[in-house]
């Protein structure tokens, strides 16, 4: 396995507030790694200093062991229902994930919009290509936005919470077709269901203003007690059932 | 003779004002309704009033001094809302309220009786001068290039700034000039629409378009389209009953506004008529 980007003691947050304290980590290729911890622990502050959407305050993210390049990171942002009444198509949106290295003209070509169809059939998104976003359901939306992130072939995937509105019947598939785009490109998705994506996920990240790197799929309340990662263990058997940790 | 090439200039004039006045309704109106800014054009175009007063009262072109006072306020407001510091609304409330009171203040100040204040308030064809059409000339010149040469990147930006950032750099300079473009847009077209009036011809014609399509760019050449017809069908109103041709066209496009709605209700209806027929 070769290492595609390394973060070094990255402290981070926002004005005086700080969110991530002293994280190190190596982000291993084609690694899928699930990012889990509480709310507000810093999930996605972690995701925004990575895209260079937010500087550190010291540290850095350092991407020269895989030569991996800021224009080679697809993202997905946590969806927000509601915010949709831009006038925009879902073909428009996939388009704009190949805006990355095309200047500030960002025409596209025919090659381009071949590609943006081929992405949509993949996710199911073909009959919905001429629809604007304002009359999509939140599962729709949340596999347009996953389009859009991986439309540019990036060689990582950044996800927030990508399945939160998807029909509980339609998750595990939703978990499959990003089994086979991990097969192209490394992933680091946010979740709050760790039972859930445990089936699919190769590895953890516990980000709860420190880091622990966890390199299996299976975690246990007391790794997660170990790495001061206070948040509920639900798995998925024949029964379902919600494991609680205890109160201490 | 005289009187044909009064007519034949008001006509020609008209009609340029009408389209260049279109022009603005297409591109800045449609950037304006799709992020929602209404309020804050409201807020630049009676800030500018305040460059209007100070124009009289210098003794230089009113015209200029709005632009001037449009520009500042627009950016201004850009900065202040990128800073976050403040709540947007209440600041363009102030805004308004201080563009329009320093205004009054100045015509007030300035010897003399201000002959064309009512039309700076509620626009008038008859006093745009050849060299008001040569500004507005330029400023929708430029404002088609500007959209064309960057379309995608623009409308990404609009749409999602926080992702835009992912892809380019330059997301606060695109802003600045898209506001302040925007703003000079609307200044420009004061001196027709009216300080007042200009609000509907930046919202009514792309909330019509918006009923039947959401695809960014017909929004913008179909509301263009939609308020050529409804400001010339103005001004043939105005000229031919003597109407104050600004209260006109408002007047108008809201008419188009409400046929546009009852159109699409009606379709709306007689469509899930069919889908009923269609299952039974």
């Amino acid at each position: 396995m070769s290492i595609l980007f390394n973060i070094e003691s990255l402290t981070a947050g926002y004005d005086d507030k700080v969110v991530l304290r002293d994280i190190t980590m190596s982000v291993e290729e084609n690694d899928f790694i699930g990012i889990i911890g509480p709310n507000g622990g810093g999930k996605t502050t972690l995701l925004k200093v990575i895209l260079g959407l937010l500087k550190p305050f010291s540290g850095k993210v350092d991407f020269s062991p895989g030569t991996l390049r800021y224009n080679q990171i697809g993202y997905m942002p946590q969806v927000a229902l509601g915010d949709t009444l831009f006038p925009v198509t879902v073909e428009d949106v996939v388009l704009s994930g190949m805006m990355h290295g095309k200047g500030a003209r960002g025409s596209m070509g025919r090659n381009d919009k071949k590609h943006a169809v081929e992405i949509m059939e993949q996710l199911g998104l073909t009959t919905l290509a001429r629809q604007p976003l304002n009359e999509l359901s939140g599962g729709q939306l949340q596999r347009v936005y996953l389009a859009r992130a991986v439309s540019g072939s990036p060689r990582l995937l950044l996800l927030d919470e990508p399945a939160t509105y998807v029909d509980n019947s339609f998750e595990a598939d939703f978990y499959d077709r990003l089994r086979l785009i991990n097969e192209r490109m490394t992933i680091m998705m946010v979740s709050h269901d760790v039972g859930m994506i445990s089936s699919w996920v190769k590895s953890f990240a516990c980000v709860n203003g420190s880091l622990f790197y966890h390199p299996h799929s299976k975690i246990t309340e007391e790794d997660l007690r170990l790495y001061s990662c206070p948040i509920q263990l639900v798995t998925h058997g024949d029964v379902p059932h919600i494991v609680l940790h205890k109160h201490e | 003779m005289m009187e044909n090439l009064f007519e034949y200039s008001f006509v020609v004039r008209s009609l340029l004002g009408a389209l260049f006045a279109s022009i603005t309704a297409g591109i800045a109106g449609t950037y304006i309704v799709s992020k929602r800014l209404v309020f804050l054009s409201g807020g630049i175009t009676h800030a500018s009033f305040g460059g209007i007063g100070l124009g009289y009262f210098l003794g230089i072109s009113p015209v200029l001094g709005a632009a001037v006072f449009g520009l500042g306020a627009a950016l201004g407001m850009e900065y202040m809302s990128a800073r976050g510091r403040m709540r947007e609304d209440s600041a363009i409330g102030i805004l308004w309220a201080l563009g329009m009171a320093v205004g009054i203040i100045f015509i007030y100040l300035t010897p003399g009786y201000a002959p064309n204040l009512m039309s700076y308030l509620f626009g008038s064809i008859l006093t745009v001068t050849y060299g008001d059409l040569i500004a507005l000339g330029i400023i929708s010149l430029v404002l088609i290039i500007y959209t064309a040469l960057y379309y995608r990147t623009l409308l990404y930006i609009s749409f999602d700034e926080n992702y835009a950032r992912t892809f380019t750099r330059h997301v606060d300079l695109f802003k600045y000039i898209s506001v302040g473009l925007t703003g000079l847009a609307i200044v420009l077209n004061i001196r027709m629409a009216g300080v007042i009036m200009i609000i509907a011809l930046l919202t009514i014609p792309a909330n019509i378009v918006m009923l039947y399509t959401r695809e960014y760019l017909r929004i913008i050449v179909l509301s263009t389209v939609v308020s050529f017809i409804a400001i010339s069908a103005g001004f043939a109103i105005s000229w031919f009953i003597n109407l104050p041709t600004g209260a006109t066209n408002v007047t108008v496009l809201v008419l188009f506004w409400l046929i546009a709605r009852a159109v699409r209700t009606l379709r709306g209806s007689l469509n899930s008529d069919k889908i009923k027929k269609s299952i039974t």
